[in-house]
């Protein structure tokens, strides 16, 4: 479907966040711009619904669908717009989906633009869901403001598979993923950040494996400009035999500060979880190696920096 | 062609590592040996640039290159593989071969390069460079980005440190290939007997000093005499 009631910066927000300027009519969507939907369709398998309140839409995938996609991006262009989202997850038994979300803020007004999505999944037996989200900002003076919240809820044999991404243009970012995994179910989640300026980003990871045999793996890649600062929290519960495993890798330059606050609890005997945590600048030795290709110390550091976030 | 002329590095602690070291090097295949601490690696540092003389003149092709940074020295046509590679997290095998050819590769011009290193290719090619692979697997990488940029001089730092002897009999039959196929100079560091055989010359140093340098033969017959330690020594 063209997107004819779109001007350009924001078929490029689009773009930016989900890598399309259009949409396939064979699979199901929903845009919402500036606070209400634009676009929708759904398809046998997938259904969308719109909340009568006209705060978020619920999505319905039916038991068993295989290979279908949803992409549900959020645009807003409107600057000092601020809005909450409820967008809610009903994945059925033994389905394959992709859920394509994201939001982008193209703010070039003055005063602060906010998206706060939270999203729901309650994810069916032995359903599987890879879950994209991908967060930009552009613009001028006015902040933008994004605080995505995840929940999760999986059942037996169940699994999500979450990739995040957010490599600049946001000025403060609260994100917060909240799961609870059943018997043999497993949850991975990659984030990638990139802060600068005065940036501030948040990340926050909670999660109980309730399960017998359930898992988690949670990955964060990080870098940290400029006066930007940024947090990372995780809490991993073992509440039944299972593995959990947490990583966070973050690189901080110029005056750029970053906490990492790790916490595993084991309240089953048969619970193994491992947290590893690195913060640092980038190894010199790693400079000095690019350097010795031929490249200059600032071209290695942007080798270095787009290889850690790739 | 790489000249030293009377370099001495000093570092900051004071102590001497290398002490007044000339010599001129044009052949094809030039190994440098001598006892653990004698300086052998501050050499090959010098080359690439990564530290200064204290005194003394570097050379290559008869410009004076002392002056020159890492990056100046990588573009005038000087490689090299370090004796600890450098791992990365987030660059792939595939980033790394193409940053030191200085373009894009494509998965079939990256896959020679692993082949002629004696890594099955498919493999390895989008894996990181991380703490995932081993000592062998990586310095194996290390040397196909040498050959991959393919410039006038390439300096490898023991290259058979830290690999098993089933890769090190691989890395034998590389350096061979490598003898054959250069146009410019390779500079090997190394204490391996057949590594030195393999050696047009052979230069020894010890204790921050040249105490030996002549052809492969000459050398490497007195180094494994009996009276070879006579080498090792300063002011023979």
């Amino acid at each position: 479907m063209e997107l004819k009631s779109l001007d350009k910066e924001q078929l490029d927000l689009l773009e930016s966040i989900a890598g399309i300027r259009s949409f396939d009519d064979s699979s199901a969507f929903n845009l919402r711009l500036n606070g209400s939907s634009v676009a929708r369709n759904i398809t046998e398998n997938i259904k969308i619904i719109p909340k009568p309140d006209g705060t978020g839409i619920e999505i319905h995938v039916k038991k068993g669908t295989k290979g279908e996609q949803v992409h549900i991006p959020v645009l807003i262009s409107q600057s000092g717009l601020k809005e909450t989202v409820f967008n809610d997850f009903f994945i059925g038994e033994d389905s394959d989906v992709t859920v394509i979300a994201g939001c982008g803020i193209h703010n070039c007004g003055v005063e602060e633009s906010e998206h706060s999505g939270i999203h729901s999944f309650y994810i069916g037996k032995n359903a599987k869901v890879k879950y994209f989200e991908k967060h930009n900002g552009s613009g001028d003076a006015g902040r933008r403001v994004m605080n995505p919240t995840t929940y999760v809820e999986l059942e037996e044999g169940a699994y999500m598979e979450m990739d995040t991404v957010q490599l600049g243009g946001v000025d403060d970012t609260s994100r917060k993923t909240t799961a609870v995994v059943g018997p043999g179910a497993k949850i991975t989640v990659s984030e990638k950040i990139m802060t600068n300026g005065n940036q501030h980003a948040e990340t926050e990871f909670s999660v109980d494996l309730n399960g017998e045999n359930s898992g988690a793996h949670l990955i964060s890649r990080s870098v940290a400009k400029e006066n930007s600062t940024q947090k990372f929290v995780s809490d991993i519960r073992g509440n039944a035999p299972s593995n959990g495993h947490s990583e966070c890798d973050a690189i901080v330059m110029d005056n750029a500060k970053v906490v990492a606050e790790p916490r595993l609890s084991a309240n089953d005997i048969d619970a193994a979880l491992i947290h590893e945590a690195a913060i640092g600048k980038i190894a010199g030795e790693q400079i000095t190696k690019l350097m010795t290709l031929g490249l200059t110390e600032k071209e290695a550091e942007e080798q270095i920096i787009n290889g850690f976030l790739k | 062609m790489l000249e030293f002329k009377n370099v001495t590095y000093i570092t900051e602690d004071s102590s001497k590592i290398v002490d007044d070291v000339s010599f001129q090097i044009s052949e094809r295949f030039v190994a440098i040996t001598g006892p653990n601490g004698s300086g052998k690696s501050t050499i090959a540092r010098l080359v690439a640039g990564i530290i200064k003389p204290t005194e003394g003149q570097i050379l290559l092709d008869g410009e004076d290159i002392t002056g020159l940074n890492v990056t100046e020295r990588a573009n005038r046509g000087i490689s090299y593989a370090f004796q600890q590679p450098v791992k990365f997290k987030g660059l792939d095998v595939k980033d790394l071969l193409s940053l030191a050819a200085g373009k894009r590769l494509s998965t079939k011009e990256a896959c020679r390069y692993l082949s002629m290193v004696g890594l099955c290719a498919k493999d390895y090619i989008y894996r990181e460079a991380n703490a995932s692979l081993s000592g062998g697997e990586l310095k194996r990488i290390e040397i196909a980005m040498v050959i991959a940029r393919n410039t006038k001089l390439s300096v490898f730092d023991e290259p058979e440190a830290g690999i098993d002897l089933w890769s090190f009999n691989n890395l034998i039959t590389v350096f061979k290939e490598l003898h054959e196929s250069t146009k410019g100079s390779i500079v090997i560091i190394s204490h391996q007997e057949r590594i030195l055989k393999l050696a047009d010359r052979i230069i020894v140093i010890a204790d921050g000093t040249v105490t030996a340098d002549g052809t492969g033969e000459e050398i490497y017959g007195e180094i494994s005499s009996p009276s070879g330690c006579k080498f090792y020594r300063k002011g023979r």
